[in-house]
C-alpha cells in the first residue's frame, strides 16, 4: 500500500524523541475559526512534528478495518466519505494508525496518541484532504 | 444523513436499457420559450435512428442541429442531444425510432397570460409538515378550551392548496428534486437539481432545464434573491441556480451561483467559497469565490451587523452574506440556549432580518424581484428528532412571512407563496407531563383527555416562549426512526444526535449519550439499519399564498404547478 510506504518514510525522516505526548483539546485547536478560513492555535503549530494526544470520536471509516480514520469532537451520525452531503464539521483530525485496527463504535470516546502533522495533505487512497493529522498513532477507548 | 440512502435508491432506479428513453419525460409541462435539453438514449448502436416532434424532424422544429454521441460515456447507448431547445406553446408528441422500435412522449408547452405580479416571494419551509404548523401555533400562540391565542401568518393567507411532491423515481422526494420542481416546473429524481436523470456518468452532464432564477433574469431583467439559514449550497437554495444530478456537488454549485449572480445570496457554507490552499476550505480548486464575488460588485458580509450596515448604504445593490461555516444556528440556539455554534459565530442574523435586508436591496431594482427564502432547519431538526428546535424554526419562518406580508400589504403587486418541499412523518400525539407517575416517556405521555395543553411561558414579542424546559411539553411522534434512546425531554445542551454509526459498516445504532439521560428508554428503529436519522415522508404538503396570481392555488396540485403559478404571475411565457 502506498500509504504504508509513506508512513514508513515519515517515520524514518522524523524519529520521535523521548518526549511525552501533550494532550490537545478540540476546543483549543484554532485561534480563529471564521468565514474566511481557520487559523491553528499557536500551541498546535508549536507541537507540529511532536507527540500529542487528543480525545474524540471515530467517524465511520471507509473500511471496516483501516489504519486511516477521522477523529471528531462529537459522535457523528455521518460518514464523511460515503456521505454525499458535506454536513460534517470542519474541526476534524485525520488519524493514521501505526497498524490497522478494527472499527470503534462512533458513540465511544477514544484517545489517540501519535505525532502531529500540520498543512494540507490529500490521502493518496481516498483523496481526503486534511490540514491536521496524527500519524504513527495508537488509540485506546475511554 | 438521509442522502446516502437516497442516492443508492436513485442509482438503482435508473431506467432499464430496453427501449429508447426521451427527456423531458412524458407529460412534461414546459414553459413556452424556456430552455431545456432534448435528449434521447437509444439502446446499442442503431444503424439508423429518427427523432420527430409532431411528425417533423426534431432538429428542424427546434431550429438547432442534433448531436449524436455513439457509446456515450462508454455505456453502450447512443445519445441524441439538442441542447438549449425551446418551443412555442402547444401540445407536442415526440417520437424516437430506431431499428423497428419506437418510443413516444407527449409534452404540454404552455404560454402565460400577461404579467400581473411585479415581485414574487417564495418561502420554503423545508420539511414543514402539518404537525410543525400545529405545534408552532400551540407553542407560540397558546391554546385554551380548544381556541388558539392567535393566528400564524402562514395560516392567514387567502389561498391554499394541497401539494403532491413525488419525484420521477420515487414516491418520497428529497429537497433537491422537490425544489427543482418548484424552480423549473419539471419533476426529477432524488438528489437532482435542474436536470432530468439520464444515464450520464458525470453529474453535470445530464439534460438540463432552465430555472426560474435564470428565466426572470434572462427574459425580464428582474433581480433575484436566494436566502436561507442552511448552507447556501444546500439543495433548496441551490435549486434556484443549479444543474446537477448530485446535490452534493457543492463546489460546482458555488460556481453556478456565480454564473447566475442572484443580487442577494445569504446563508452558511463559507468553506466552499475559499481556495483549496486556505485552511478551512472545502474546494478542490484554487478559485477564491469571495474575491470573485467582491470583484463582481457584491458586498461580502460575515455578520448580522455587517449585513445591516452594508444594506443601509443606498448604493449597495448586491450582497453575498455568509454567516457560518456550516448552517446558521436555529432560533432556539441563537436566541435562548446559546448552544450549537453560537459561541463561535455570536453575530449570526435571524431569518427575519435576512428577509428585511433582502427586501430593501431587491426593491432597488426597477424591474421587480424574485426572492426565495428558506427556513431550512425545520427539516434538519426533524431528521435529528429534535422537535423543539424544529418548532422554533417554524415560528421563525412565520415571522419572516409576517414581515413579507407587511411589505406586500401596502402594494398589490407581490405574490407570496409559503410551501414545504416535502413532509416528515410526524404528528402531534399529546403532551408529556412530568407530574404523571412513572419515569418512562410512555408513563409521562398524556393522550386524549389527558393531552392537556402544555405550560410554556407566554411568548415574547417575536412569538417565542422564553423557555422550553417546562413540566408539560408538546409531544411529537415520529413514524420512521433509527435505533435511538429517548426520554421525552428537550435537548438543552445542543441538537439531538439520535443515532451514530455502528461497528458494522453502513449501520447506525442508538447514540449512547442519550441512553444515560434520566428516564431514557431504548427504542428499536423501524427504518432500515443504514438510516442514520428520521426520514422524509411522501405525504402531501400544505401551500398557502396571497397576492396577484395566487388564486390559482386550490385543490390538490402537483409540485410542478407552483412553478407554473409563479411564471404565470410574472407573464414569463407571454407571446
Amino acid at each position: 500500500m502506498r500509504r504504508r510506504a509513506l508512513l514508513g518514510g515519515l517515520l524514518a525522516s522524523a524519529p520521535a524523541r523521548a518526549e511525552g505526548p501533550q494532550q490537545l483539546r478540540f476546543e483549543a485547536l484554532y485561534k480563529s475559526f471564521g468565514i474566511r478560513g481557520l487559523v491553528f492555535a499557536d500551541e498546535v503549530m508549536s507541537r507540529s512534528g511532536k507527540p500529542v494526544a487528543i480525545t474524540g470520536y471515530m467517524a465511520p471509516p471507509l473500511k471496516a478495518e483501516s489504519s486511516f480514520f477521522v477523529l471528531t469532537r462529537e459522535p457523528l451520525a455521518l460518514c464523511p466519505f460515503c456521505q454525499s452531503d458535506a454536513d460534517w464539521p470542519l474541526d476534524i483530525v485525520v488519524v493514521y494508525l501505526r497498524r490497522i485496527a478494527p472499527l470503534v463504535n462512533a458513540g465511544v470516546r477514544i484517545n489517540v496518541t501519535g505525532r502531529l502533522e500540520t498543512g494540507s495533505w490529500a490521502d493518496p487512497e481516498s483523496g481526503f484532504v486534511s490540514q491536521l493529522r496524527i500519524v504513527d498513532a495508537t488509540l485506546r477507548t475511554g | 444523513m438521509l442522502f446516502r440512502v437516497a442516492l443508492t435508491a436513485a442509482l438503482l432506479a435508473s431506467p432499464v436499457a430496453m427501449a429508447q428513453t426521451i427527456y423531458p419525460l412524458t407529460r412534461a409541462e414546459i414553459l413556452a420559450g424556456a430552455k431545456f435539453d432534448l435528449k434521447v438514449e437509444f439502446p446499442g448502436a442503431p444503424s439508423a435512428s429518427k427523432v420527430t416532434i409532431n411528425g417533423r424532424d426534431a432538429a428542424e422544429v427546434v431550429g438547432t442541429a442534433a448531436k449524436i454521441i455513439p457509446n456515450e460515456d462508454g455505456l453502450g447507448h447512443t445519445a441524441y442531444w439538442i441542447r438549449d431547445a425551446s418551443l412555442k406553446a402547444g401540445r407536442y408528441t415526440v417520437e424516437a425510432t430506431a431499428e423497428g422500435k419506437s418510443a413516444k412522449v407527449t409534452w404540454e408547452v404552455f404560454a402565460t397570460r400577461p404579467r400581473v405580479a411585479r415581485n414574487v416571494i417564495l418561502f420554503i419551509g423545508d420539511g414543514l409538515s402539518i404537525a410543525h404548523r400545529t405545534a408552532a401555533r400551540i407553542v407560540s400562540k397558546g391554546i385554551s378550551e380548544g381556541r388558539y391565542g392567535g393566528e400564524l401568518a402562514i395560516d392567514t393567507m387567502p389561498n391554499m392548496a394541497l401539494i403532491s411532491t413525488a419525484g420521477t423515481d420515487s414516491i418520497v422526494t428529497d429537497s433537491a428534486n422537490s425544489m427543482s420542481a418548484y424552480t423549473t416546473g419539471h419533476k426529477s429524481c432524488v438528489n437532482a437539481l435542474g436536470v432530468y436523470c439520464a444515464k450520464n456518468k458525470g453529474s453535470l452532464d445530464h439534460p438540463k432545464v432552465e430555472t426560474i432564477a435564470e428565466l426572470v433574469k434572462r427574459r425580464l431583467g428582474m433581480a433575484v434573491g436566494v436566502i436561507t439559514n442552511t448552507e447556501i449550497e444546500d439543495a433548496t437554495p441551490a435549486g434556484m441556480v443549479a444543474h446537477t444530478r448530485r446535490r452534493a456537488d457543492y463546489g460546482d454549485i458555488v460556481e453556478m451561483f456565480y454564473k447566475v449572480k442572484p443580487e442577494v445570496i445569504m446563508g452558511g457554507g463559507s468553506p466552499w467559497f475559499l481556495a483549496k490552499s486556505t485552511n478551512g476550505s472545502r474546494r478542490t480548486d484554487e478559485v477564491d469565490y469571495l474575491k470573485k464575488f467582491e470583484e463582481a460588485g457584491y458586498a461580502v458580509t460575515e455578520t448580522d451587523t455587517a449585513m445591516k450596515a452594508a444594506a443601509a448604504k443606498p448604493q449597495t445593490r448586491r450582497m453575498l452574506g455568509l454567516f457560518n461555516t456550516s448552517n446558521i444556528d436555529g432560533a432556539l440556539d441563537r436566541m435562548f440556549l446559546k448552544k450549537g455554534t453560537v459561541a463561535r459565530f455570536p453575530d449570526q442574523p435571524d431569518l427575519v432580518d435576512q428577509v428585511k435586508v433582502s427586501l430593501d436591496l431587491l426593491s432597488r431594482s426597477d424591474k421587480g424581484f424574485l426572492l426565495m427564502v428558506e427556513s431550512g432547519r425545520i427539516d434538519k431538526y426533524t431528521h435529528s428528532m429534535d422537535p423543539e428546535r424544529a418548532i422554533y424554526d417554524t415560528i421563525m419562518l412565520d415571522n419572516a412571512v409576517k414581515l413579507a406580508k407587511t411589505f406586500a400589504a401596502v402594494r398589490n403587486d407581490t405574490l407570496i407563496i409559503v410551501v414545504p418541499d416535502h413532509a416528515h412523518p410526524i404528528s402531534v400525539i399529546g403532551t408529556y407531563d412530568d407530574s404523571r407517575p412513572g419515569s418512562a416517556p410512555r408513563d409521562k405521555l398524556g393522550v386524549y383527555a389527558e393531552a392537556v395543553p402544555p405550560n410554556y411561558p407566554p411568548a415574547n414579542a417575536q412569538g417565542y416562549p422564553p423557555s422550553i424546559d417546562v413540566s408539560r411539553r408538546i409531544a411529537l411522534g415520529f413514524a420512521a426512526f433509527p435505533d435511538n434512546c429517548f426520554n421525552a425531554k428537550p435537548h438543552l445542551d445542543g441538537e439531538n444526535v439520535p443515532a451514530v454509526a455502528g461497528t458494522e459498516k453502513g449501520t447506525f445504532v442508538a447514540n449512547e449519550k442519550n441512553c444515560s439521560r434520566p428516564g431514557a428508554v431504548r427504542i428499536e428503529g423501524n427504518l432500515p439499519k443504514d438510516a442514520s436519522s428520521e426520514t422524509h415522508s411522501g405525504d402531501d404538503v400544505l401551500l398557502t399564498a396571497m397576492g396577484p396570481g395566487s388564486d390559482a392555488f386550490h385543490g390538490r396540485l402537483d409540485n410542478t404547478r407552483v412553478f407554473r403559478v409563479m411564471v404565470n404571475a410574472l407573464g414569463l411565457g407571454t407571446r
